[in-house]
């Protein structure tokens, strides 16, 4: 039994069933290890990508459920530009604030900082921390990470990117 | 470095006198780059971007130049475990030496090639120069042979003062794979004709497995093996979530003997049971009793690693050989454990490092690789990736140990402590792999022919295990501290970040504020008057300072500041912190202002990365965490049931670093435990006038101690 999925933009085959989580197809049909496993429950964010411009769990949701729908995947955030990888600016602001320690909440981190930067060009502290609802980190960066959301915000007004 | 009288005595720095040659620790490669091999491993800390500076600075090269090998048991040194906040000290002091050491014997090389003496050559980012003339390079230079062999004592490394990558705040060599969605993990690793593994638990950790029908699960879709030893359950098949689908219907159709019933959760029923008691600190005469004396008691629950991505390891049997990839603290140790229980030679078993979520101690790392061997075994020749459920981690965990603290102090009439008693009753805080006398791997208990556990024990002091900083730093005139030691948990229980210091530095930080309040005076003079160190005093003014912290201030029934100090182990890092408070349903922790110094900063920012990391990660087991369990087994199974601070309640946090570089270098991911969950209590007690003194300060308690 194959699934067909639109992801990051592409066509995509997949062998898993209809119930299967959609998290178990990306990383184990198509490779895509962004999205990491955390709970299973959709209770920590390690697993958000974004569907149809929504941060979505991917660990609790049936592939069915993802069918026709764009789904993306932190692992088109950067782009590759003449065989380099050129980040994005939240990429690139996480770098400036090192805003990882262990790092496995990043990936779902970045995707729900992006569904909220799409919509919300200029959030405040507070919308930021409330688009992470979803998200948690054991390791304590908070601040790094919220910093760095922040950061990113500002540069894309600036240059006018998203 | 100064000359021992007795050459025997002497040793190397760190983990370098334990593995003396420089081989283990460096290769020096034909194109350019240095291949370094520490046997210490990244857990989230930074320890990795710290050491490739350390080794950077030594051999006058560029770090993009060092290329870290992960570590393995075919070829790392033995650096015992990852833990205690010793990697700077073990790891880092051994390659700094290391590399001194190969960068002295590259010019000699070159001295000689160029014809010249060694005062005539400089070092650019590993090209050597002779003032006369003439280039030689270490990638030219470096044969085989050329680190076959011993360190020795002979060596000069850089004065602090010519320190110019160690002391910089290098970005983390780690985060580009993390941010982009790349292999950064164990749990990520693919291997070809992989098959995917899950493990049924039993219900409780008395339960016995009566009786299992397999045949239906055998033929469910996927399924390639069912595997089953005593009470060791498992399943391999073809793709993940074939395998979590035949684990949830194994776990439906096993028999299990529910065990003897598992005892109250309550921390003070450490009291009631038979203990190994040590009086480990006793000066002057500890029934001083002062003008006015005093007393209080504090508690600690079981709480959970709780690390982000539940444990995961790799393993791969073919002939007789077991191939592993784990993101175990203690490669060494787990490999000799491991070879126990499958009846191997150590040699048969080689163990590589992959990095899993932050872990903060000793989680499942180390029991999943077994299991994940325990089903490799039923498949030769297939490797299997097992990754535990959310579910699995939270139950099967090592969990810290519950505590209790009872303190006495007497004061005499100038509100001065002349008296100090402090009694603590924990569980062993140490039971990883690699103890005497048993296998501490949870599988191992489970088998047919069972191997049972070592006794659980602590570190010994000065680090100590449940009485890691029991012993205060201030100086009393009269003070006694007893540990009562009960080793058997009904829980299992193991190292979790700063041991026993969490709750012990907990207990004394309070009891000052107790005691400073009964004085009449303000918590942070009545700490410096007690102390004579002056960097632990340093970083208490700085702290206060950094608040604008007014002496006396009182809170206004909702928003209230306290402070908390400690060295951790008395020996390492300096830790002051000062924690805002606003409190209304719930405590909300606002502000936290905090001052460390770790000796010479390797990497300020690293440092200050992990200083921010404690402080939030011990503000969550302060305010939300417990783990819970019933007669049967562990209750906390998840997120819901074992809340940890949000993106939403997660506070401001300002960390000042006083660098001393010309002091050694100590870690920084454990000294602000005990500290942040003392601040937090005081600064409660500074909003609202209750004292909180057992921990998790949940809505019931704050409701409860206002109603009291």
């Amino acid at each position: 039994m194959t699934t067909t999925l639109q992801v990051n933009g592409q066509t995509r085959v997949v062998q898993a069933d209809a119930e299967t989580p959609l998290l178990y197809a990306l990383r184990n049909d198509l490779g895509l290890i962004g999205a990491r496993y955390g709970c299973g429950l959709g209770q920590c964010g390690s697993c958000t990508v974004i569907i149809d411009g929504k941060p979505v769990q991917s660990c609790d949701l049936p592939v069915s459920a993802a069918v026709g729908k764009q789904i993306t995947t932190v692992e088109a955030l950067a782009v590759i530009e003449n065989e380099d990888e050129k980040l994005h600016p939240l990429q690139r602001a996480f770098i400036t604030e090192q805003a990882a320690q262990c790092g496995y909440c990043a990936s779902g981190i970045l995707m729900a900082a992006k569904a909220l930067l799409d919509v919300n060009k200029d959030p405040s502290d507070g919308e930021i921390r409330a688009a992470l609802e979803g998200n948690l980190c054991r390791c304590g960066t908070h601040g790094r990470i919220l910093r760095a959301i922040k950061r990113a915000a500002q540069e894309m007004r600036g240059l006018g990117v998203g | 470095m100064a000359q021992a009288k007795d050459p025997a005595a002497r040793k190397l720095p760190g983990s370098l006198d334990g593995n003396r040659r420089l081989d283990r620790w460096l290769c020096i490669n034909k194109d350019g780059t240095v291949t370094v091999t520490p046997g210490k491993v990244e857990i989230g800390q930074g320890i990795l971007t710290a050491l490739v500076q350390m080794v950077a600075e030594e051999l006058d090269i560029s770090v993009n130049r060092i290329r870290l090998a992960p570590a393995s048991t075919a070829f790392s040194p033995d650096e015992g475990i990852t833990s205690g906040s010793r990697s700077i000290q073990d790891s880092g002091l051994a390659l700094r030496h290391a590399a001194a050491e190969t960068r002295d014997l590259l010019l000699a090389l070159a001295a000689k090639k160029l014809g010249v003496t060694l005062e005539n050559l400089t070092v650019a980012d590993g090209v050597i120069s002779a003032r006369s003339g003439g280039t030689a390079t270490y990638w030219e230079l470096a044969t085989p042979e050329l680190l076959a062999r011993e360190a020795t004592f002979d060596v000069v490394e850089k004065l602090p003062a010519e320190h110019v990558v160690v002391g910089t705040s290098l970005p983390r060599v780690d985060i580009l794979g993390k941010i982009t969605g790349k292999v950064a993990y164990v749990q990520d690793m693919v291997l070809p004709g992989m098959l995917h593994g899950r493990i049924t638990r039993p219900p409780g950790p008395r339960a016995r497995l009566k009786s299992i029908a397999t045949k239906e699960v055998e033929q469910m879709p996927g399924v390639v093996a069912v595997v089953r030893d005593g009470s060791f359950l498992g399943v391999v098949a073809q793709r993940e979530e074939q395998a979590i689908r035949a684990e949830r219907r194994l776990a439906r159709l096993a028999q299990w003997d529910a065990g003897e019933p598992l005892p109250d959760s309550d921390p003070r029923r450490l009291q009631t049971l038979a203990a190994e008691t040590e009086v480990i600190s006793e000066k002057g005469d500890p029934a001083t009793a002062g003008v006015r004396q005093f007393h209080a008691e504090y508690t600690k629950p079981y709480l959970a690693h709780a690390s982000l991505a539940p444990s995961c390891a790799l393993a791969h049997q073919e002939g007789g050989k077991l191939k592993i990839w784990s993101h175990s603290q203690g490669i060494y140790p787990l490999r000799g454990d491991m070879a126990k229980v499958l009846g191997m030679a150590e040699t048969d078993i080689i163990i590589t490092h992959a990095e899993g979520a932050g872990c903060y101690g000793h989680n499942a790392a180390d029991d999943v690789t077994l299991d994940a061997a325990l089903l490799a075994r039923a498949v030769p020749g297939k490797p299997v990736r097992l990754q535990w459920m959310r579910e699995d981690e939270f139950a099967w965990e090592p969990f810290s140990s519950p505590m209790v603290m009872r303190m006495n102090a007497a004061l005499d009439a100038k509100g001065n402590i002349v008296n100090w008693g402090h009694e603590l009753w924990s569980h062993a805080h140490s039971t990883r792999p690699g103890g005497s006398g048993g296998v501490n791997l949870l599988a191992a208990w489970h088998l047919e022919k069972p191997l049972p556990a070592a006794k659980p024990g602590n570190p010994p002091l000065p680090g100590g295990g449940s009485h890691r900083n029991a012993i205060p730093l201030y100086d009393f005139p009269n003070q006694k501290v007893t540990n009562h030691l009960i080793r058997q948990s009904p829980l299992r229980t193991s190292a979790m970040r700063a041991l026993g210091a969490h709750a012990n530095a907990f207990a004394i930080e309070c009891f000052m504020d107790e005691l400073a309040e009964a004085a009449g005076a303000d918590p942070v003079e009545f700490r410096l008057r007690h102390l004579k160190d002056v960097r632990a005093k340093a970083v208490i003014e700085k702290a206060a300072q950094m608040a604008s912290w007014k002496p006396n201030e009182k809170g206004d029934g909702e928003r209230g500041r306290g402070i908390a100090f400690a060295r951790y182990k008395n020996l390492a890092a300096y830790f002051a912190v000062i924690a805002e408070v606003q409190v209304a349903e719930e405590v909300r922790v606002t502000r936290m202002w905090a001052a460390v110094d770790v000796g010479q900063a390797i990497n300020p920012d690293g440092v200050i990365n992990q200083i921010e990391g404690g402080i939030i990660q011990s503000a969550s087991w302060t305010l939300k965490e417990r783990v819970d369990f019933d007669r049967q087994g562990v209750t906390t199974r998840n997120w819901t049931d074992y809340p940890i601070l949000t993106f939403v309640e997660a506070p401001e946090v300002e960390v000042a670093l006083i660098n001393r570089p010309e002091a050694p270098p100590v870690g920084a991911g454990e000294g602000t435990q005990g500290p942040v969950s003392a601040a937090i209590a005081n600064a409660i007690h500074n909003a609202l006038g209750v004292r909180l003194r057992d921990m998790p300060f949940t809505r019931d308690r704050i409701v409860a101690a206002l109603s009291a």
